[in-house]
């Protein structure tokens, strides 16, 4: 009797949940449907199914989003940062948790409390100052993401640390390691699942940054989501152009995210729990 | 030791580099310069709090200062309440749970500009649409004034976030001894009485964590608002992030935007800051 209550009230609940999911999707549902639709078709509704499908939206947002090119761009911009970041986030947050002394308590405060300065508060300083540099390019915007990626990186490469024994380092060095070994070949590899959140976290953010990619990256070198914001300006009134153009722009992080969905939200809930 | 300090500080330098040159000078010369007239390039003259004085008086940053902190609030108060809700469907006994958070997290993975031109279709088309078909005339003209253009800017954040705070909660959820909850349900206590008595004591942390994350990031929000808004009816949306890119780009007033992104960085410390301090206050109590 009761069992069968408990069956009952858990059937609602599932109910409920694949409507709250069908609500969810319903925005990604809305683009696709739309998406292959014509011009005259979304002006006279944009509830029903497609007619047929006008698969030269796509062609047509594909050729005009260059997209291959963003993609590239998308791809190698995040690529490095992501590198860049792993690579001198792991090494500093290892420095800082083994050296125990006043200045390295001072080092990483400051990481940690930089990560309070909004983008604005240093934004125009900092392009004026990249500007004068002559760095406003791909390069300059990687040095960047470092600079911004690196405090939150240090802080979860630090926490780890403390998971990674000691004794580890002196067998090392009594074996005749100097540092560069003993952190690459033996504290690096155990760093693993953190690398693993550390990445995840970066490229959620730097993949789809916009603002400061406009402000650095020329339209020829342009991202995906500085190129999706060109592209859209020029089909204000054309929602099928714009919708197959935004449907284009995300089928990378839905793959993405089919491959890697148990990694991607591990890696979130760590990163914001911690 | 000299050894041991050699190693300490080439570990160091990548990301002291990177952090001094992209954050910290930065920040200290844009202070200086707020103070002058500065163009970007250079400064010839030094105004004190000229600058200061004039962002207080100007009905444009006020009104993005006072639309931003009702954004937050609102957006705050219905990210915990679905984010809370979200995360105690999935972590039921149901079959398609893992599906559920894969669905509900997925607006996080693609950006606020892409995400704010998705609804922008929505509200403008799909919303005129479904208005004509039942007859609802609120359903029309969204986003063409300023009432719609906010509850637009809330309910497209809330749908993007909710499954990123549904995850911090998860990650508390499933911390609660299960223990816990059969002895109560031995003791007599229904659901409601588990739910007051237990889950959401032990999940209290988590609302703190949430709302960190959930208040800064109000405060910070720019790529939604330039998609979907973009500020408009005249500024009437434009949020404190935006007026200061407007400021400094469109208008060209480098040392006047750069004094109102001073004012912003102390309203996000402040937040951020009491919150710590709330935070462990409340770890003392526990």
């Amino acid at each position: 009797m009761k069992k069968n209550k408990e069956k009952r009230n858990l059937f609602s609940i599932e109910i409920l949940g694949i409507v709250l999911g069908l609500l969810w999707i319903a925005p990604f549902y809305l683009m696709l449907v739309n998406a292959f639709k014509t011009k005259r078709e979304i002006f006279g509704g944009v509830l029903g199914l497609p007619e047929s499908l006008a698969f030269e939206n796509f062609v047509q947002a594909f050729i005009d989003l260059e997209f291959l090119k963003s993609l590239f761009n998308s791809v190698l911009i995040t690529g490095l940062s992501i590198l860049v970041i792993i690579l001198f986030s792991s090494m500093a947050g290892y420095a800082l948790a083994r050296n125990k002394s006043k200045l390295s308590g001072i080092i990483f405060f400051i990481f940690v409390a930089a990560m309070l300065i909004p983008f604005q508060s240093v934004m125009i300083p900092l392009v004026s100052i990249f500007g004068q540099a002559n760095m406003l390019n791909a390069g300059g915007l990687i040095f960047m993401y470092l600079g911004f990626g690196c405090s939150l990186s240090i802080f979860l490469y630090h926490g780890a640390m403390t998971g990674v024994s000691k004794t580890m380092d002196e067998a090392a060095i009594i074996d005749g390691a100097n540092r560069f070994q003993l952190f690459w070949y033996i504290i690096f590899p155990l760093l693993k699942p953190i690398s693993v959140t550390v990445g995840i976290l970066n490229v959620i953010w730097i993949w789809n940054d916009y603002l400061l990619p406009s402000l650095v990256l020329s339209e020829a070198n342009a991202t995906i989501p500085l190129k999706m914001f060109y592209f859209f300006g020029q089909y204000t009134k054309q929602w099928h152009l714009a919708l197959a153009g935004l449907t284009i722009a995300i089928i990378p992080v839905i793959i993405g995210y089919f491959f890697a969905q148990k990694q991607i939200i591990k890696g979130v809930s760590e990163g914001a729990v911690k | 030791m000299q050894n041991r300090s050699i190693w300490f500080w080439l570990f160091l330098t990548p990301v002291i580099l990177g952090l001094g040159i992209v954050v910290v000078i930065p920040f200290i010369y844009g202070f200086i310069f707020s103070f002058t007239d500065w163009n970007g390039i250079t400064a010839t003259k030094f105004l004190g709090f000229e600058h200061y004085i004039n962002l207080f008086q100007e009905d444009e940053f006020m009104d993005s200062i006072w639309f931003t902190v009702k954004f937050a609030v609102i957006t705050v108060i219905l990210l915990n309440f679905f984010g809370l809700g979200l995360a105690l469907l999935v972590t039921r006994n149901i079959k398609t749970n893992n599906l559920l958070r894969t669905v509900f997290f997925m607006p996080n993975l693609i950006g606020g500009l892409i995400l704010g031109f998705i609804w922008q279709f929505i509200f403008v088309s799909v919303f005129d649409d479904i208005g004509t078909l039942f007859g609802i005339e609120n359903l029309q003209g969204w986003l063409s004034t300023t009432g719609t253009g906010f509850w637009g800017l809330v309910i497209l954040t809330a749908w993007q976030m909710a499954g990123y705070i549904m995850i911090i909660y998860i990650a508390y959820l499933e911390n609660i001894p299960k223990d816990l909850i059969e002895a109560a349900k031995i003791d007599g206590a229904n659901g409601f009485q588990r739910f007051k008595n237990i889950t959401f004591p032990l999940v209290a942390p988590a609302f703190t964590v949430s709302m960190f994350l959930t208040l800064s990031m109000a405060f910070k929000i720019y790529d939604q608002n330039l998609s979907l808004t973009n500020g408009g009816p005249f500024n009437s949306t434009q949020m404190v992030a935006m007026e200061i890119v407007r400021t400094a780009f469109s208008d060209h007033q480098m040392a006047y935007a750069q004094a109102k992104a001073v004012i912003f960085f102390f309203i996000v410390a402040v937040i951020a800051l009491t919150q710590v301090y709330y935070n462990k206050k409340r770890e003392v109590e526990m």
